[in-house]
């Protein structure tokens, strides 16, 4: 009954196939992740030097806008979307996604979004240049006449991730395999299923902010618009109402990743497997209630930035508990340090200082300070490098063996992680510098006194870039050929994939397999 | 192979723990620190650098203990060792230790946190009143009850931001009129908008409030020590964002009292000038410098255009004069980037401008306008 892939490029287009789906996502979201580096670079190397050399200040901020939309729902997302459609089923031991139909669609329509949001780069009175955070009234009464496509563009966005989720959720309440417990799933299969959850909650938010931004626009509605009896300040309450959970959307698979991956590699069970569980929950809980603290300059009533300043603090405590559950996996193991472990530990290492800083951002007082500084640009980007980007690319490691049949480079992969942990420190490391000292966020110019650590950032900047090319090319050998994996790959990992040929076949678990 | 790893990853992280702690040291001297939050001139601020500092130190001790573990177990725990894998995988007892003791510790953080805050939240008894208004992309200041209002813009010439001057100590963060407060009074600050959110931010002061359309956001100062304090906006306001700092001088009590004299003299002295009759030329010299202040960042430095239209060969510029007054005073109907100047620009600037735009750039119309005329149009006559 199993039979294979269709062939040519109808293929692709037709597939129904989790693992075909997984594979699209993934590329597609590699090749946004290059496009969103592209954007970063052109905006390093405007700040290399003080002065304008390069870009104008209008195309500056329409590159700071595009890097921040094209790296989060462009690259990450996709990019986590795409190890769940490969993974979840053969961890819970399921034939495929439970709608593969509309996990065709969730897939296909992202790069018609994608292809739309770019092409205003191209279009009179240029792209979106206000910020992947989009403030009005400057995104509406102020912005360039191609809003009203990355309006369009967030829509579909939004569509395809709410549809992702809901056959995420479908399948691992529907999909698993007699026995798979919910307490015995996987914990990458656990943190999805909250994201997946966290996603339906706010996507719908986003998209009601940007159709109040296009009625505002082009409707004569007045959301924003302080002159006809609007409120600029009910546009941020919307949008980080999305926008805090949307930070642990990208955070929360990443824990999952890596706690498959540690206790691979530390020949050791996780530790506090439950303890995890209830944390991942505690985290998306806390991410609703936290969302002003983002704002604690628009000049909220002090009472709402007391109650904000501690609901965020309040956050360490399950973050903490991760931490010390992922030290405590290591801790009397026996450590091997292969590729995806390396990423794995710089992931711990490199999260935990980007959570630092976040709890010194939650401390309002000191808040006034950092704000809109290159302190925070550091913060967010010590969370998501090393938390999102880093753990995607342990995963990739740690499973291309069973998606392909062959064993990548370990050497070059050894040392593409060190070519992307000191680029990635050397690059945001000192942002917290020239943050603290008085750089703003968003501008394309700065005065002299900034300039060492801003060409510092700059080299890792390329560094940390030339990596990601690296990557490439031992994914593409290991493709193309490589010496065959084994089954198992590693030595004893825990988990159902596992137990499936390398590569994995085009179907599995046709029929569950047994569970102990 | 893996022993060099290790090793490397512990020289990685030296050096940056040491570079911090190196922070304190620097912020303690006189100078302005180039990695560290500057303790600042206002009681206020020197708090918030306590707690940014406090708060720091937690996060280094808390580092050290967790990444010691960590590095400990790398190093010793290792296959390559001879390290045999444990099996253990749940502690209650260490789960609910690893809960509350953050906990603990996230109160211990949260008073002085509280206590910052109120001060911070204060804004009673002010003594000086200055309402801030952000414009794309400068500020405004009025002092409440003195008749003192004016604007305050970027001063670094094109040449230097272009590359082609050297640039000035105070590159990107000085101003052609700073906002002048007397030290050792409670200064309060009301911060509105006028087009887009901007944000008024001076470190030394920690005051950083958002300039937000439809609102009026309090802060305060009480700045113990004289002296020029430069800031920016903090908040994306659009194409010049980067290029509309804030500038604050300190004085004593006497010397703020002189000067607001000064500025009310001044004020008069424009009022009077819109009666008098300018000749062309006047008008053209005085227009060049209001047009390189007010016009050239969206209209180009030869009225080429690039945000907003061309001024060379313009039908305003060289058609009506009425439409031109009007699109000047009270801006495009169309394109809310066009602002109106109505306020920011007095009769005198107005007119010179005006003429200016419509002898310039090769626009040579021969026309001009009077102060008395522009005051005419706004008051509907």
């Amino acid at each position: 009954m199993a039979h294979g892939p269709a062939k040519g490029f109808s293929r692709w287009l037709y597939t129904t196939n989790h693992k075909d789906i997984g594979s699209m996502y993934l590329w597609f979201s590699f090749a946004m992740f290059l496009l969103g580096g592209v954007f970063a670079l052109v905006i390093r190397a405007e700040l290399f030097e003080p002065g304008l050399q390069i870009v104008e200040p209008g195309f500056f901020n329409q590159m700071t806008t595009m890097h921040g939309l094209v790296m989060v729902f462009g690259a990450v997302m996709p990019a986590f979307v795409g190890l769940a459609n490969w993974m979840i089923p053969m961890m819970l031991g399921a034939p495929d996604m439970a709608l593969p139909r509309m996990n065709n669609w969730s897939f296909w329509i992202l790069p018609f979004a994608f292809a739309m949001m770019v092409s205003t780069l191209f279009m009179e009175g240029g792209g979106p240049n206000f910020g992947w955070t989009f403030y009005a009234p400057l995104s509406t009464t102020y912005a360039p006449p191609s809003v009203t496509f990355f309006i369009f563009a967030v829509h579909i966005m939004g569509a395809s991730s709410i549809m992702g989720s809901i056959n995420i959720i479908a399948t691992i309440l529907n999909m698993r395999a007699p026995g798979m417990t919910l307490m015995k799933m996987p914990l990458f299969v656990w943190t999805w299923l909250i994201t997946a959850y966290l996603l339906i909650a706010v996507m719908p938010v986003l998209a009601g902010v940007v159709t109040m931004m296009l009625m505002d626009i082009h409707f004569g509605t007045s959301f924003f618009d302080a002159a006809g009896g609007g409120d600029p300040v009910l546009f941020q309450h919307v949008f980080w109402f999305f926008g805090h959970p949307e930070v642990y959307i990208m955070i929360l698979p990443a824990f999952g990743i890596v706690s498959a991956i540690i206790p691979t590699f530390a020949r050791k069970p996780l530790f506090g497997y439950s303890s995890m569980v209830y944390a991942t929950a505690s985290i998306a809980f806390l991410s609703f209630i936290v969302w002003a603290h983002h704002m604690f300059t628009v000049g909220l009533p002090i009472a709402g930035e007391l109650f904000f300043m501690y609901a965020t603090m309040l956050i360490a405590v399950p973050t903490g508990v991760k931490v010390f559950n992922w030290v405590t996996t290591m801790f009397r193991g026996s450590m091997t340090f292969e590729t995806p472990m390396l990423f794995s530990i710089a992931f711990v290492i490199l999260f935990t200082i980007g959570g630092f800083s976040g709890l010194m951002l939650a401390i309002a007082p000191a808040d006034f300070q950092y704000h809109d500084t290159y302190f925070v640009v550091a913060h967010f980007h010590y969370v998501l490098v090393p938390g999102a980007i880093f753990s995607i690319t342990a995963g990739v490691y740690y499973w291309l063996p069973k998606w392909c049949g062959n064993m990548y480079n370990e050497t070059m992969g050894k040392v593409q992680f060190w070519l992307a942990f000191i680029g990635l420190n050397v690059t945001f490391f000192p942002m917290h510098f020239v943050g603290l000292a008085g750089m703003q966020r968003r501008v394309p110019d700065y005065n002299q006194f900034f300039a060492d650590f801003n060409m510092i950032s700059s080299m890792g900047a390329f560094l940390f870039g030339a990596a990601q090319l690296m990557l490439l090319y031992n994914v593409i050998s290991t493709i193309m050929s490589g010496k065959k994996a084994t089954d198992e790959v590693w030595e004893d990992p825990e988990g159902l994939e596992w137990t499936v040929p390398s590569p994995a076949p085009y179907h599995t678990f046709s029929t569950p397999p047994p569970i102990k | 192979m893996l022993i060099t790893i290790n090793r490397l990853m512990v020289w990685l992280f030296t050096p940056a723990l040491l570079l911090l702690s190196n922070a304190q040291a620097i912020a303690q001297s006189a100078e302005r620190s180039t990695i560290n939050m500057p303790i600042g001139v206002t009681p206020v601020s020197q708090d918030v650098y306590g707690l940014h500092m406090t708060m720091f130190w937690w996060c280094v001790a808390i580092g050290v203990v967790v990444f010691g573990v960590m590095f400990y177990s790398m190093i010793v725990h290792r296959k390559s060792n001879g390290a045999k894998a444990s099996n253990f995988h749940d502690s209650l007892g260490l789960e609910i230790a690893w809960t509350v003791l953050p906990f603990v510790i996230l109160i211990i953080m949260a008073i002085p946190a509280t206590s910052s805050l109120v001060k911070l939240y204060d804004t009673s008894e002010s003594e000086v009143d200055v309402v801030i208004t952000g414009y794309q992309w400068y500020w405004g200041y009025e002092y409440l009850d003195q008749d003192v209002k004016f604007f305050s813009r970027l001063s670094t010439p094109q040449e230097q931001i272009y590359n082609q001057a050297p640039k000035g100590e105070n590159y990107l963060l000085e101003v052609d009129e700073p906002l002048v407060i007397p030290i050792n009074k409670k200064v309060r600050f009301l911060v509105t908008s006028n087009d887009v959110i901007h944000a008024w931010w001076v470190p030394d002061l920690a005051v950083k409030r958002d300039a937000i359309p439809g609102y009026i956001n309090e802060s305060w100062a009480r700045v113990e020590k004289p002296g020029t304090y430069r800031g920016v906006c903090a908040e994306l306001c659009g194409k010049d964002h980067g290029f509309m700092p804030v500038v604050v001088k300190a004085v004593e009590q006497e010397e703020y009292e002189a000067w607001l004299g000064e500025r009310r003299e001044a004020a008069a002295k424009i009022k009077e000038l819109t009666n008098k009759t300018f000749s062309l030329d006047e008008l053209v010299v005085q227009g060049e410098a209001v047009y390189n202040k007010a016009c050239v960042a969206c209209h180009g430095a030869n009225g080429e255009g690039g945000v907003g239209k061309a001024i060379a060969g313009s039908p305003i510029a060289t058609g009506d004069m009425a439409a031109h007054i009007d699109i000047i005073v009270n801006g495009s109907k169309n394109n809310p980037l066009m602002a109106a100047y109505k306020e920011t620009l007095s009769e005198v600037d107005t007119a010179a401008v005006i003429t200016y735009q419509r002898n310039a750039f090769g626009n040579n119309t021969g026309d001009v306008v009077q102060p008395i005329d522009i005051l005419k149009f706004k008051q509907g006559k």
